[in-house]
């Protein structure tokens, strides 16, 4: 399954990324993040489809889908 | 053996940029330096230049700036309203240190004026013009070889130190012909390779051409290194011609259009009566050591221009205030006379006491 | 159309520093949808931009590329200058409202008009972001901004101007086509418009423009979620997305 890896440097919390997620599998995070925003994380156990949706609509590049298979 | 030819200064000028290299022109038709983009309509496509007639005055500084941060020799010309125009990218490109040459081909003015020669801008040329702490280096043709000679010297000057250079000259001598002749041009050895230019960041690090430092202190740091450079230009370029200064008591200053009147005031019409000539030919750097050397010799001064007074000021700055300067000027396009010149020159000397 | 392989890395072309942009600024997809092309396309090494004045005054941070300064609005003719120097290299203009639409009006249909073949983006957010949230040329009818307190009033300060129709109408621009970026699927066909520009560019067609509907959730005081509904619901209706010229038709 595709991993979906959010870097913390560059996401703002503005969360479009989970506006269309078409699995729910981004969400806002519960902490604040150094910027003193909300980021977004995704959450364990939900498979992604790798639509892509995430990548095409994050304004910050914070967004990495890594193919299956064994290491990054 | 070198050839001698007839052209139009504003012609001279346009050949002395080919040959210097200028492959880039942008323009916009005023009255009176037309000859410029027209002859660069024709010369570019000889020599396989870009002219472009661009849609106003401002496009074409722009497209000026555009190739010379590419490191291009690229030139513009217009005439007194047109400059009003270009001012904003004449800023930028002093902030951006990107060279290029703008010729003001000087009108009556303020406003749309009339189309006659004047040297009412010297200000905008010579005291910014454009906002911020910067300087053009101004050179002031007096005749149709120095815009051929300057129309070359500009580039060198522009690209030896990254700045952009104004060729202040005016309607009269920008329409007059004279016989002139060709040198052989040699780019200058010492130029320094232009490893700032835009060319595509192949095999090395990405280069922004920018005059905007938004950190705290990082444009205070950009100012004084522009300040330095100012400093070591007004070292080293500063030109000026003398004439029968050494003997004189009281010495007229004047540039361009103006020097020429003068010029025959004082060797002919006033021949032998202690009045001299200093004509700077840098208006900025301007030649205030050498003034400030007569002046402690004793000499008095007249400052004639086309103006209501602009070069007087730093004529007086200079002399600060050891001894007398002067004024004689037309203005709105009117044109300096022998007659009246001469006449300020004997009042002057009648005023330090001295027998004609 | 999805990438084959199911992944997505960071454009190699954008620099690895966060950007000064808002959360949810549109600004942020179209500098990294220029930057996936460049890199799609390998143009990076000689790429030239143009950074205008506005939001995206500091562009030149964000791309691994040279690129150069712009006076405000005059954009298209610096990027004349560079393209004339050096047709080899592929160059393009990003301008927002009040660069293209108001002060560079002149600049931008003179570009246009005599052809010049560059590239340039139109990041439309009907708005003047740096400055504080003041009225655009774009900005549609009856919307408040700090310089329309009580709404846009065409009677005084006239409608909403369409750029893409307008660009269209001369004979040189090869393309002229209006997308956003309110959704995936809008975000994908704004990428390929911007792809099929730059290639009239490295095929040596033309002038072509794209103009993108972009969201300003700061000014539009809206989220970004909200933000994105309001370019579909209403600036899509005042600039109807489309392909207005194309030399392919």
């Amino acid at each position: 399954m595709p991993r979906i890896v959010i870097d913390a440097k560059y996401c703002k919390g503005c969360l479009l990324c989970v506006t269309v997620c078409p699995k729910g599998a981004i969400v806002m995070s519960s902490g604040i993040s150094r910027r003193g925003t909300n980021r977004a994380e995704a959450v364990e156990g939900i498979a992604c489809s790798g639509c892509l949706n995430c990548t095409d609509i994050c304004p910050d590049a914070a967004i990495e889908i890594l193919p299956d298979g064994p290491g990054k | 053996m070198a050839e001698r030819i007839l052209m139009t200064g504003n012609e001279a000028m346009a050949e002395g940029a080919i040959r210097a290299g200028c492959r880039h022109y942008y323009g916009y038709p005023i009255t009176p330096q037309n000859e410029v983009p027209e002859y660069m309509s024709r010369r570019m496509s000889e020599v396989g230049g870009t002219f472009i007639q661009s849609e106003s005055e401002l496009a074409a500084i722009n497209m000026v700036l555009g190739a010379a941060a590419a490191g291009m020799r690229a030139m513009t010309s217009s005439s007194s309203p047109g400059i009003s125009l270009k001012l904003e990218a004449i800023s930028y490109m002093a902030g951006q240190q990107l060279p290029g040459v703008i010729a003001n081909i000087q009108r009556g003015g303020p406003g749309l004026g009339e189309i006659c020669a004047s040297q009412a801008d010297y200000f905008q040329a010579v005291k910014g013009g454009g906002h911020g702490d910067y300087q053009l280096i101004v050179l002031a043709p007096s005749g149709v070889q120095e815009m051929a000679d300057m129309g070359t010297l500009a580039f060198d000057l522009a690209d030896r130190y990254r700045n952009p250079v104004m060729i202040l000259s005016d309607a009269q001598i920008g329409q007059m012909m004279e016989p002139i002749v060709w040198h052989e041009y040699t780019e200058p050895s010492d130029l320094p390779e232009k490893d700032w230019a835009l060319t595509g960041a192949k095999g090395r690090p990405k280069r922004i051409i920018r005059s905007f430092f938004l950190k705290h202190g990082f444009l205070e740091k950009h100012n004084i290194m522009l300040q330095e450079k100012y400093a070591r230009i007004r070292e080293r370029e500063v030109r000026y011609e003398e004439t029968a200064v050494a003997d004189a008591e009281v010495v007229i200053v004047a540039y361009g259009s103006a020097a020429r009147i003068a010029k025959d005031v004082v060797s002919r019409r006033m021949k032998g009566s202690k009045v001299g000539l200093l004509r700077p030919i840098t208006l900025w750097p301007f030649p205030g050591k050498r003034i400030r050397e007569l002046a402690e010799a004793g000499k008095d001064f007249i400052v004639a221009e086309m103006s209501a007074g602009q070069m007087v000021e730093d004529v007086r700055l200079a002399v600060e205030g050891r001894s007398r300067v002067g004024f004689y000027g037309r203005i709105g396009g009117g044109f300096v006379t022998v007659d009246e010149m001469t006449e300020k020159a004997r009042e002057m000397l009648a005023a330090r006491g001295a027998r004609k | 159309m999805k990438q084959a392989a199911r992944e997505y890395r960071r454009p190699k072309t954008l620099e690895s520093v966060p950007t000064h942009y808002c959360p949810g600024c549109g600004h942020g997809i179209a500098h990294r949808l220029v930057a996936e092309v460049i890199d799609e396309l390998g143009i990076a090494e000689r790429t030239v931009g143009m950074a205008p004045v506005g939001c995206a005054v500091l562009a030149y941070d964000y791309f691994k590329i040279d690129m150069c300064e712009a006076p405000h609005g005059r954009t298209p003719a610096v990027a004349t200058g560079i393209k004339r120097a050096r047709p080899e290299c592929i160059v393009f203009s990003y301008q927002g409202d009040g660069d293209l639409a108001a002060i560079g009006t002149a600049e931008i249909i003179h570009a246009a008009n005599r052809g010049e073949n560059i590239s340039v983006f139109f990041v439309n957010n009907a708005v003047y972001g740096m400055t504080g949230g003041q009225m655009a040329p774009t900005t549609p009818n009856g919307a408040k901004t700090t310089t329309s307190p009580y709404g846009r009033n065409p009677k005084t300060e006239g409608h909403p101007i369409k750029v893409a129709e307008l660009l269209a109408n001369f004979e040189s621009v090869v393309y002229s086509a209006r997308t956003s970026l309110s959704s995936p699927k809008n975000v994908r066909e704004t990428k390929r418009a911007i792809r099929k520009s730059f290639q009239a560019q490295i095929d040596n067609r033309g002038f072509s423009i794209v103009e993108v509907l972009s969201p300003c959730p700061t000014y539009w005081h809206m989220t970004p979620e909200a933000a994105m509904k309001e370019i579909d619901e209403v600036m899509s209706k005042v600039f109807p997305l489309g392909v207005y010229k194309d030399w392919e038709k």
